[in-house]
């Protein structure tokens, strides 16, 4: 069967984009400057705004690790997994976006651990893949935060 | 100062899993109540229900629910969400309505039946709900968030996991003596770092879990206490159920995202430091005038940031606080003397209103085994997610 790729969110990070281009997609307001993730359309959030338009925004494509941790047991739907297989941990982590001057949350790409995410330490936003439905061909992508070797690890 | 308003009767439910409803553990923690005040359900002329999400439509009218099932008698009518933080806003309500002049007596109940495991979502396909989305998109449970924190603590201030688990160790051991706890066994450091790893660093004992029970206070003007012949009540000064200011930087739940600090700097106080700042400020107290915190330690290690956040001690000290045994019964200012979560396990609507019923019992001088010797002044403090601050401040 033809696998469909579906974004989990609509809107919220970049659709066909080679994986160096890939971004997160927020809002940035033309009033005060604030970014929104995930993107506010509606309304800035800061009460101090003189009034904008929010326009879409991509976010930085690296930051540092803010912390991160681990599920080490299956999360409750909405969560999307395969009840009859074992379960396997992935990883979270909270990144600091500089320029954006804000705390942004991910799934670590698979096989990345918490050991691999020193506080601190330069990560980037890739494309990934959060769930498949074999019944109906979706799979549905997200972002994932990989590390960025220490040669090359500046924000 | 707003002014105090007296607390009458407490009472509770004890937490486990009890297999019952939530109305059956509220009717019983209010009728306890009402008991320990001395007075008939009939003189009370409003009741404050903090809601659950968990009960279907009965939860969401939980003041009605609980005034039904005490038997209609055409109290006013209250109910109030507010996550972990609905108890302090049925408190706050009730102390509103005193202080107003709208109601002499006022019942506040909280009751919650939770179901095993994580906390989930309300049901259904719901794209504009963070909570929903952060389970869909993420799979971050609230212990995933606990376990950000933690780690966050330990890259900046050098605390380990075997600080972490020497609160529960605490924690513990003041929970053997409550009669109303639902875990009365003490724990090791061994045996907490026996325990499974959930959301690394944070091991199963570190978390909390999910509990049924109840709290009811009765509430009263001071001049309706006097009347009683109570002379000297225990009184509530200050509650502060505050919001964060824009931008909020640091990660809470539900959120994916913080909000962004290009426009505006962040304030120097964080949100929990300003929840307990409210209530002192309005108390007309400050830390140093405490004889014991009950504090909402969802886990082992966010006990040690509301060490800070109360003004027990400066940024990043709460572990060597903790070490000196300060926070310990028997200590200079015992946190969660109670047990707290750690030995109760959280009731949601409920566990705002049992830190209150706490300070009641160390206050009046009833505390038995757990009792804090000389006890004037308490602080409860707490945190209700989509930015609910919860704090009250009592005094004998």
């Amino acid at each position: 069967m033809p696998r469909t790729r579906t974004p989990v969110v609509a809107g919220w990070f970049t659709e066909d984009a080679a994986e160096e281009d890939f971004r997160l997609l927020g809002t940035r307001c033309s009033g005060c400057r604030s970014v929104h993730f995930p993107r506010e359309d509606g309304h800035c959030r800061n009460p101090g705004c003189p009034g904008g338009e929010l326009e879409e925004v991509p976010l930085s494509k690296r930051g540092t690790v803010w912390s991160c941790t681990d599920g080490r047991y299956r999360p409750p739907p909405p969560y999307v997994s395969d009840p009859d297989a074992p379960w396997t941990p992935y990883t979270l982590v909270a990144v600091e976006l500089a320029a954006e001057r804000m705390v942004v949350l991910g799934q670590a790409a698979p096989g990345v651990g918490v050991a691999d995410l020193p506080v601190g330490s330069v990560v980037e936003v890739v494309p990934g893949v959060l769930d498949e439905d074999r019944a109906t061909g979706t799979v549905h992508t997200t972002w994932h935060w990989r590390p960025v070797p220490a040669k090359e690890g500046r924000s | 100062m707003t002014g105090d308003v007296a607390v009458l009767g407490a009472g509770m439910h004890p937490w486990g899993k009890w297999g019952r409803g939530f109305v059956t553990y509220g009717r019983i923690a209010a009728r306890a109540a009402l008991a320990d005040a001395g007075i008939g359900w009939p003189e009370v002329r409003s009741v404050v229900g903090a809601q659950t999400v968990r009960g279907g439509y009965p939860g969401y009218v939980a003041g009605a629910t609980f005034a039904r099932a005490l038997g209609w008698q055409g109290a006013r009518v209250a109910s109030v969400y507010a996550a972990c933080a609905s108890g302090a806003q049925a408190i706050d309500t009730a102390r509103a309505q005193i202080l107003a002049g709208l109601a002499d007596v006022v019942l506040v109940v909280g009751a919650d039946a939770a179901p095993k495991g994580f906390f989930a979502p309300a049901g259904g396909e719901r794209p504009d709900d963070p909570d929903w989305l952060r389970f869909r998109v993420l799979g971050a449970t609230n212990p995933a968030y606990f376990g950000l924190y933690a780690r966050r603590r330990m890259a900046l201030y050098g605390d380990t996991q075997e600080d972490f688990a020497l609160v529960k160790v605490k924690n513990a051991a003041a929970g053997a003596l409550n009669e109303y706890a639902r875990y009365r066994s003490p724990v090791t450091a061994e045996e907490v770092a026996g325990s499974a790893m959930v959301a690394d660093p944070l091991r199963l004992l570190d978390i909390c879990a999910t509990s049924d029970g109840a709290a009811a206070l009765v509430m009263c003007s001071m001049e309706f206490a006097r009347r009683r012949g109570v002379r000297d009540p225990v009184r509530i000064r200050g509650v502060s159920t505050v919001t964060p200011t824009f931008p909020r930087t640091v990660l809470d739940l539900p959120d994916i995202g913080t909000d962004s600090a290009v426009a505006v700097d962040p304030s120097p106080e964080s949100f929990r430091a300003s929840i307990a700042r409210t209530a002192y400020e309005e108390a007309g107290v400050g830390p140093a005038d405490l004889s014991l915190a009950e504090v909402y330690d969802l886990s082992t290690a966010l006990e040690l940031e509301w060490y800070e956040d109360i003004g027990l001690c400066g940024p990043g000290e709460g572990a060597k606080l903790l070490r000196s045994g300060a926070t310990a019964l028997g200590g200079r200012v015992p946190v969660n003397a109670s047990g707290g979560l750690a030995s109760f396990g959280e009731a949601v609507p409920a566990q705002a209103i049992a830190q209150v019923c706490e300070l009641t019992r160390q206050l009046r001088g009833r505390a038995g085994q757990r009792q804090v010797p000389g006890a004037r002044v308490g602080i409860t403090a707490n945190q209700g997610l989509f930015g609910h601050g919860s704090a009250v401040v009592a005094v004998r």
